[in-house]
C-alpha cells in the first residue's frame, strides 16, 4: 500500500469519526495530517480531491448537488496550489540569496581588514559595526617606513552591499598611492577623481584622511565633507571640533582640498567617526555631538579599544540594539 | 480514431472559456483525472489569458501525443503579438504574480510536465507544453 492510498485511509477514517461523534479529538487529527500533508508538499487541491474521495467512500450516494460543488472547490483550489509552490520556491531562493551575502561580507571583512598599527606613541583603538551585513563605512591604518602613520576612515552616504561594493574600490585606490609621499590633501584630490570616474553619480563618498608624523609630533589632515571628528587637550581639558574644509568625493573632479595640521601633545586625544554615531537616534530624535562627547568623556580614561567598545555599547543600547547606519569610531591617544 | 488536432481562435475573453471546455474535453477521453484536469485547464486558461491580454489575437491548438508507455496532452499557443523581450525574466517567479496578473508562465510549467516557449519581438510567441499520463 502506497503512502497516498495509507493518506486517504487515515483521512476517511478520521472524517468519518468526526461526521459521527463530532470531538475535538477528531479536528486535532485533521491538524495533524495537514501538518504531514504540507511536509510531503501534497497540494491543496489535492486535499480537496483527497476530500472528496473520502466523501464518496463514506456516502457513496452523495447528493447529486453535492459532487459538483466539491468539483468547483477542487477547480478554485488550483491557483491557491500554485501560489503556495512559488512562495516556497521564493523561500528556497531568499535563503540562497541570504547565504550568498553572508559570504560576501565575511569576504569583504576580509578585504578590508586592517591592522592598527604597532607603535608606541599612539593607543589606537577602533570599532566598526555595520547596520546590516555588509559595510559601507571604511577604515584603515597603514604605517610608513619612515614611521608615519596614515589614518582613513570613510563613509559611502547610503549602506548595504552598493556602500560595500563602492568601499572595496576606494581600498585598492589607496593602495596604489605611493607611500607617504602624498600630502594629505594631495591624496584625497587623487582619490576624489578615482571616485568621480567610477562611482555611479547618485553615490556619494566621505572621507577623512590624516597623517601622523612621529618625529615632529604633527597631525596632518584632509577632509572631504567627512563628519568632523574631536580633538582633545589635555593641556585645556577641552574638545574641540576637527573642521577641515572639502567637497564630498565623486562630485566634481577638479576639486582641490586642504592640508591642516594639530599638534598632539602627550594625553591628546583625536576621535574620528561617521555619522552613524552621531546620527544615533533616541526615540526618533537624533543626538546632539555634544552627547557624543559626553559619552566619550566617560570611557575616555580607558584604553582607547576599551573606550570605542564602551561607546558603541552604550550607543547600541540607546538604539534598541538596531543599527540605523554603519557606525564606525576611531580613538587615538598621543603617549608620549 | 478521433480526430487528434483542434483548435480554437482566441480573439474574446469568451474564446478563452471555450478553449477551456475543447482541452478539457480531450484531457478527459485521454484518461485523466479530476485534479489533472483541472490544471491542465488551468493552464489552457493562462496560455489564452495571455494571448488575449497581450497579443490580441492568436490560437490555442491541442494535440494527443505518445510517447513508449503513455499519451499525453500537447497544447500549443501561438500570437503574432509584440512578444516577449525578456524571457527570463518572464520565466522568473514572482515576476507576472506580484501585479496580481495570475499563474504567469512559471505556474503553467508548474501544471504542465514540458513546456518550451519561442519569441520573437515584433513576431509573436509560440509556447508548447505537454501533460503526461501517469
Amino acid at each position: 500500500m502506497d503512502t497516498r492510498e495509507i493518506d486517504t485511509r487515515n483521512y476517511t477514517a478520521l472524517l468519518k469519526k468526526y461526521i459521527e461523534t463530532q470531538d475535538e479529538q477528531a479536528l486535532y487529527g485533521a491538524e495533524q495530517i495537514s501538518k504531514s500533508f504540507i511536509k510531503k508538499n501534497i497540494l491543496p487541491e489535492e486535499f480537496v480531491n483527497l476530500h472528496i474521495q473520502a466523501l464518496l467512500e463514506i456516502y457513496p450516494d452523495l447528493h447529486d448537488k453535492i459532487k459538483p460543488s466539491m468539483h468547483f472547490l477542487l477547480e478554485a483550489m488550483i491557483s491557491y496550489g500554485l501560489a503556495h509552490q512559488e512562495f516556497q520556491n521564493l523561500r528556497e531562493k531568499q535563503l540562497a540569496i541570504k547565504s550568498e551575502i553572508l559570504v560576501a561580507a565575511r569576504m569583504q571583512k576580509m578585504l578590508l581588514q586592517s591592522k592598527i598599527p604597532e607603535t608606541d606613541e599612539l593607543d589606537i583603538g577602533v570599532i566598526s559595526v555595520p547596520a546590516n551585513q555588509m559595510n559601507g563605512d571604511y577604515h584603515h591604518f597603514v604605517k610608513g617606513k619612515d614611521g608615519t602613520i596614515s589614518i582613513t576612515i570613510a563613509d559611502v552616504i547610503g549602506k548595504g552591499i552598493p556602500a560595500a561594493l563602492s568601499m572595496s574600490m576606494i581600498k585598492y585606490a589607496m593602495d596604489s598611492f605611493p607611500e607617504n609621499i602624498m600630502t594629505t590633501d594631495t591624496v584625497l584630490a587623487s582619490i576624489n577623481r578615482v571616485v568621480e570616474r567610477n562611482v555611479d553619480p547618485s553615490m556619494f563618498i566621505t572621507m577623512f584622511y590624516a597623517q601622523y608624523k612621529p618625529d615632529t609630533g604633527k597631525l596632518y589632515y584632509s577632509s572631504a565633507g567627512h563628519e568632523p571628528g574631536f580633538y582633545y587637550s589635555s593641556r585645556l581639558q577641552k574638545f574641540k571640533d576637527i573642521e577641515s574644509k572639502g567637497l564630498v568625493l565623486g562630485v566634481n573632479p577638479d576639486a582641490s582640498y586642504v592640508q591642516d595640521e594639530l599638534n598632539l601633545e602627550k594625553g591628546d586625544i583625536i576621535i574620528l567617526l561617521t555619522d552613524g554615531v552621531t546620527e544615533c537616534r533616541r526615540d526618533n530624535q537624533f543626538i546632539d555631538r555634544t552627547e557624543v562627547i559626553d559619552v566619550i568623556k566617560k570611557y575616555i580614561h580607558l584604553p582607547s579599544q576599551e573606550a570605542v567598545n564602551h561607546v558603541y555599547r552604550h550607543f547600541e543600547r540607546l538604539q534598541n540594539f538596531q543599527l540605523r547606519d554603519d557606525f564606525t569610531l576611531i580613538m587615538i591617544k598621543k603617549q608620549v | 480514431m478521433m480526430n487528434s488536432q483542434s483548435c480554437v481562435t482566441i480573439l474574446k475573453e469568451w474564446d478563452i472559456v471555450a478553449a477551456r471546455q475543447m482541452g478539457r474535453e480531450i484531457a478527459k477521453n485521454i484518461g485523466f483525472g479530476t485534479v489533472d484536469q483541472a490544471r491542465i485547464t488551468t493552464a489552457i486558461s493562462e496560455l489564452a489569458r495571455n494571448i488575449y491580454l497581450y497579443a490580441g489575437e492568436g490560437k490555442i491548438s491541442f494535440n494527443i501525443v505518445q510517447s513508449l508507455d503513455t499519451k499525453g496532452i500537447s497544447i500549443k499557443a501561438e500570437d503574432k503579438g509584440p512578444g516577449i523581450k525578456d524571457l527570463s525574466q518572464v520565466m522568473e517567479d514572482g515576476f507576472s504574480t506580484s501585479g496580481g496578473l495570475g499563474a504567469g508562465l512559471p505556474g503553467v510549467r508548474r501544471l504542465m510536465d514540458d513546456f518550451d516557449i519561442i519569441s520573437e519581438v515584433n513576431k509573436g510567441t509560440t509556447i508548447v507544453t505537454v501533460k503526461w499520463l501517469r
